[in-house]
């Protein structure tokens, strides 16, 4: 912020009597009301991505009437809704932890975006210690769940807190060993350092790097789904043994706080995802035509739209399993791909591994094509399926 | 460490066939249809909501003994020697006045049973479904026009030609 607020000063004229910490700090508020902003939209985007995905896959068709389009407005007059409830706190609970806890699991989420960047200059704060900060600042979230379930006085709250607390401390692990596979590479944890490394095209993307980046990938995504509570990792919040976990107390604005905070992890995670592996704000084909910003929340996008398909595709694991893919599964193969990539990198002759590149990337298309494949199946069985009815 | 290796294959290969399955119905297109928009093709001979052609219920009675849950109500009164009160589309002879005949729905349990003694064919299950109504008294339908026997009979034939 300093450096944009030393820039703005020296191009605009009266604002050199303004002192520059001053100016500074207006524009990391404003940074702070766009990136607000931002993740409230993308929020709404996210959940009606939701309703739509979730109803299409169990072939219905979701929200359809709600403004007009395909129930467009749906997720807004929910919001609406949400803030029109009645505000209920427990007679019971613990009343400052039970107010301040939906805060800070909202703000742990929103810290994780100063270090997203969304273009070359657009970010608010290039921390060099970037990818670090992310890791730090995401377990805050945690804190507020656990906050939520003590000061809720509930068993199931209580329960469901715990959960979440011993899930995200153990997948904590394997997400920072799988950048740790990517790090190394490049030298830095500084978030727009990482996407310029991967710049050109999609050949310099991480996930193609090596075979071991590419299993911290998919390691990563499936580490990140645990972080963020999502099927089939979300025991915290597990409906049918725990009512609704950690937020079971919670109605009106203090759960969509709640609501909102599990949707921009989501997207947060999806994002740095794509900024360690996926070449961040860079088009596929390198540059960042048209727009940094789209390409950036395009890719989390998508990672989300996966984070929803393996959500209605997977059921949930018991305690046992998760805590056995977290420490016997992930977190050995995260470490095996930190030394792998590390020695593919300083020992495979360097032909090996522009080969292995295009070996990984054909891979991947042809892993698409067998999806593609799929799709296509469901579509040409809905024609079928309309000409019976229509005969 | 083999039954581990074995595990993780299993986990992957059974998530890869999952993914792909719930990617086909994503894109298939959905069999909803939102009702009051768009509504199915009820079969021709659909058996739903109850008809009775009073012009050619003749007040046997037969309907309402089938009946298992006693729904339909039919009070007749004999013509007199005089009167006259036509014949019904099939060409029997209308003995009865039926004065009351009254089929409640909210009874009904769309057996059909009554449809099958009717001798001449006047009661009848129509494809229409959408009976729902905002008073349960209105669920009562009533067939019977008892004010037609009240007229003179040079009118009945008239009112027959109805």
């Amino acid at each position: 912020m300093l450096e944009l607020a030393e820039v703005l000063v020296n191009q605009v004229g009266f604002l050199s009597a303004v002192p520059i910490g001053l100016v500074s700090l207006a524009l990391g508020l404003l940074a702070g009301i766009v990136v607000v902003t931002l993740v409230a939209v993308l929020g709404l985007i996210m959940v009606y991505m939701e309703m739509k995905i979730s109803a299409h896959i169990q072939d219905r068709l979701g929200p359809m009437r709600t403004g007009g389009w395909h129930g467009w407005a749906q997720p807004i007059a929910d919001g609406v809704k949400l803030l029109l409830k009645e505000d209920i706190i427990p007679a019971a609970a613990d009343k400052g932890l039970f107010i301040l806890a939906p805060l800070l699991v909202f703000s742990g989420t929103l810290a994780v975006f100063v270090c997203i960047p969304f273009g070359g200059s657009l970010i608010v704060s290039d921390l060099n210690i970037g990818i670090f900060y992310i890791l730090a600042i995401s377990s805050l979230g945690v804190l507020g769940i656990l906050m939520a379930g003590w000061a809720s006085n509930n068993k199931w709250s209580l329960l469901g807190a715990m959960r979440s607390a011993a899930q995200v401390v153990s997948y904590e692990i394997p997400v920072a060993m799988a950048f740790l596979s990517v790090i190394p590479l490049v030298g830095t944890l500084s978030t727009q350092e990482l996407v310029a490394a991967q710049s050109g095209s999609l050949y310099h993307w991480f996930v193609f790097r090596n075979p071991f980046t590419f299993l911290a990938f998919i390691l990563y995504f499936i580490a990140s789904l645990a972080e963020v509570n999502r099927t089939p990792f979300d025991i915290p919040e597990a409906e049918s043994e725990l009512v609704a976990g950690y937020h079971t107390e919670y109605s009106g604005m203090r759960f969509s706080f709640f609501f909102v905070a599990e949707y921009a992890a989501m997207v947060a995670v999806s994002m740095v995802g794509a900024v360690v592996f996926l070449g961040g704000w860079q088009a596929p084909w390198g540059g960042s035509f048209p727009a940094g910003p789209i390409w950036m929340i395009g890719k989390g996008l998508l990672l989300v739209a996966v984070q929803m398909w393996i959500r209605w595709t997977l059921p949930r694991l018991r305690v046992d399993q998760l805590m056995f893919v977290g420490w016997k599964v992930l977190t050995p193969a995260t470490f095996l791909c930190m030394l792998g990539s590390v020695v593919w990198h300083f020992a495979v002759p360097v032909w090996v591994q522009e080969i292995s590149k295009v070996g990984l990337m054909g891979a991947m298309a042809v892993v698409l094509a067998f999806l593609l494949r799929s799709a296509a199946q469901g579509l040409m069985h809905g024609r079928t399926q309309r000409a019976q009815t229509a005969s | 460490m083999g039954s581990y290796f074995r595990n993780l294959y299993q986990s992957a290969a059974s998530i890869w066939v999952g993914l792909n399955i719930t990617l086909k119905h994503l894109f298939t297109p959905s069999i909803t249809l939102e009702y009051p928009d768009e509504r199915w093709q009820m079969p021709e001979r659909a058996r739903n909501q109850l008809f009775n052609d009073i012009d050619d219920c003749i007040g046997c009675d037969q309907c309402a003994r089938a009946c298992p849950v006693d729904c339909i109500y039919i009070e007749c009164e004999k013509a007199g020697p005089d009167e006259d009160l036509g014949l019904t589309s099939k060409g029997t002879k209308k003995r009865l006045k039926v004065l009351r005949f009254d089929i409640d729905m909210g009874l009904c349990c769309y057996c059909g049973l009554c449809t099958y003694p009717c001798p001449t064919e006047c009661l009848i299950m129509t494809p229409n479904y959408e009976s729902s109504v905002y008073d349960r008294t209105d669920l009562v339908y009533r067939y019977a026009r008892p004010w037609d026997y009240e007229k003179k009979p040079a009118d009945a034939e008239s009112a027959d030609r109805k």
